[in-house]
């Protein structure tokens, strides 16, 4: 018995992670209301193709609705409107437009947005790519022989770069550190994607910042709204007719500062998805999924962290939604540790960039097959086992790995 | 339980073996290969391989 049906849980968030919180909630048995708070007007979309098969017009934008399980059919949408606060003494969410929410449980799948350039600057020709609207206001820009600066070598950086290269245009990507994709990958296999960036004509400007966003003062277009060039911190002049901002993101945890909740970076959790106080003991009314949960995973430690993958959201709702509804009913938690598989890829020039395990945790990265500038498997160890690998092609062998490491890593 | 993936739309990512063995497999060129017919007992790992399909081009037909 879970759930009473009188009871409501409201998802505040209507990205992948809490689609999969409502669908895990129905496959927990929990039978009341449920109801998904999104700041977007649209159902769950997938992100990751915004800045690939999407913005390269392989896929249409209108195809990247999710498949929603027909459990969640009776589960009320209010899109449209964001949250703004939250009080668990009253156990209330109240939305942007001053509507308020009882709820018995609540979970936090506000996700991530994206971090803008601080400097002034021309608001006309300056990107992010986080939303639909994002991506579709960027194709349209991305156009032959268009100077397009991307700003953050991360992934986002990277894929953007790779696709605005397809459509032709000319890209320079500028960024503070050593290699692309430096925090994620580690020097050895970044340097190597940077071959493969310059080989298909992108100038990487690494060790720089962006000083000065110029307006577009000269030619037919000037126009003092419309970005013009990206000055660097070296002074080099970049023309522009593009600025693509890829500075990372952050959690979206504002609304929850009243409610005393950890949330230094991130909702903080326990191995259950719930959400912990300062003090670290968990609420068993308050779940936290996706990108936005910083949590720990059993396969690897016991620290917390976030963990911006696509896999994330689906494996963190899968434990979360149960944990709330053995809250709500006094039921027992699955005693099983958590410690889901981290996965990611990023298709770059169409070559796949394949992960598995934790490459944040390791301390040394060999080449265990092929060769970075070709097809390879690359293992990332801590203390001689191993927890990572990262791979161009070669799905077999990641596979394998991929294998071995949920059977070495296990927790005990 | 009959099993459509939209070839077009699949990218050999592989995440749908991880979570359906003996539906979904990838053949020696890591193309995806599968079975289009599944016993119901198999629908929550069906499910399950649809969830985690990058491209979403799994659907379940009943």
């Amino acid at each position: 018995m879970t759930g009473a049906s009188g009871q409501r849980v409201v998802v505040a968030g209507a990205s992948l992670g809490g689609l999969r919180a409502a669908e895990g909630l129905r496959a927990a048995g929990f039978t009341g209301e449920v109801v998904v708070v999104g700041d977007e007007p649209h159902m769950p979309y997938n992100r990751p193709p915004l800045s690939k098969e999407a913005l390269a017009g392989d896929l249409a934008f209108s195809a990247l609705e999710f498949r929603r399980r027909k459990s969640v059919d009776d589960v009320t949408w209010r899109l449209g409107s964001a949250v703004a606060e939250a009080s668990l003494g009253t156990r209330e969410v109240i939305l942007a437009d001053g509507s308020v929410l009882p709820f018995d449980g609540l979970v936090v799948a506000t996700g991530l947005r994206v971090r803008r350039l601080t400097l002034p600057a021309p608001e006309a020709g300056r990107y992010a790519v986080r939303t639909l609207e994002d991506a579709v206001a960027l194709r349209a820009d991305l156009r032959p022989g268009a100077r397009v600066v991307v700003i953050g070598a991360g992934f986002i950086g990277c894929e953007v770069a790779a696709t605005a290269v397809g459509l032709g245009c000319e890209v320079d990507v500028v960024a503070p550190e050593d290699v692309p994709m430096q925090r994620p990958l580690g020097p050895e296999v970044g340097a190597a994607m940077q071959r493969r960036h310059e080989a298909h004509g992108v100038r990487m400007h690494l060790h720089r910042l962006p000083a000065v966003v110029e307006a577009r003062t000269t030619g037919a277009d000037a126009d003092p709204g419309l970005v013009g060039a990206v000055v660097l911190d070296d002074g080099t002049r970049l023309p522009a007719d593009v600025v693509v901002e890829a500075l990372g993101c952050v959690p979206n945890t504002e609304w929850l500062a009243a409610t005393g909740l950890d949330i230094a970076d991130g909702v903080r959790t326990d191995g259950w998805m719930r959400a912990l106080d300062p003090e670290g003991h968990p609420r068993s009314d308050v779940v936290a999924v996706g990108d936005v949960a910083r949590f720990p995973n059993a396969l690897f430690d016991d620290v917390p962290r976030r963990v911006e993958h696509w896999s994330i959201p689906t494996d963190t709702a899968k434990r979360a939604a149960p944990a709330l509804v053995a809250g709500l009913s006094g039921a027992d938690l699955d005693p099983a540790p958590f410690a889901p598989m981290p996965s990611f890829w990023s298709d770059q020039y169409g070559a796949r960039i394949q992960s598995f395990g934790s490459l944040g945790v390791a301390d040394t990265v060999r080449v265990l097959e092929g060769d970075l500038d070709g097809e390879f498997v690359a293992g990332y160890e801590r203390g001689g086992d191993l927890v990572g690998v990262v791979g161009v092609g070669l799905m077999p062998s990641l596979m394998k790995l991929r294998a071995e490491m949920i059977t070495a890593l296990q927790p005990r | 339980m009959k099993i459509v993936v939209d070839m077009d739309l699949c990218a050999d990512h592989g995440q749908c073996v991880y979570a359906a063995p003996d539906v979904f497999q990838l053949d020696d060129n890591g193309k995806l290969v599968y079975k289009t017919e599944a016993d119901e007992s198999q629908r929550d790992l069906v499910e399950e391989a649809a969830d985690v399909c990058p491209m979403q081009a799994i659907s379940i037909e009943d």
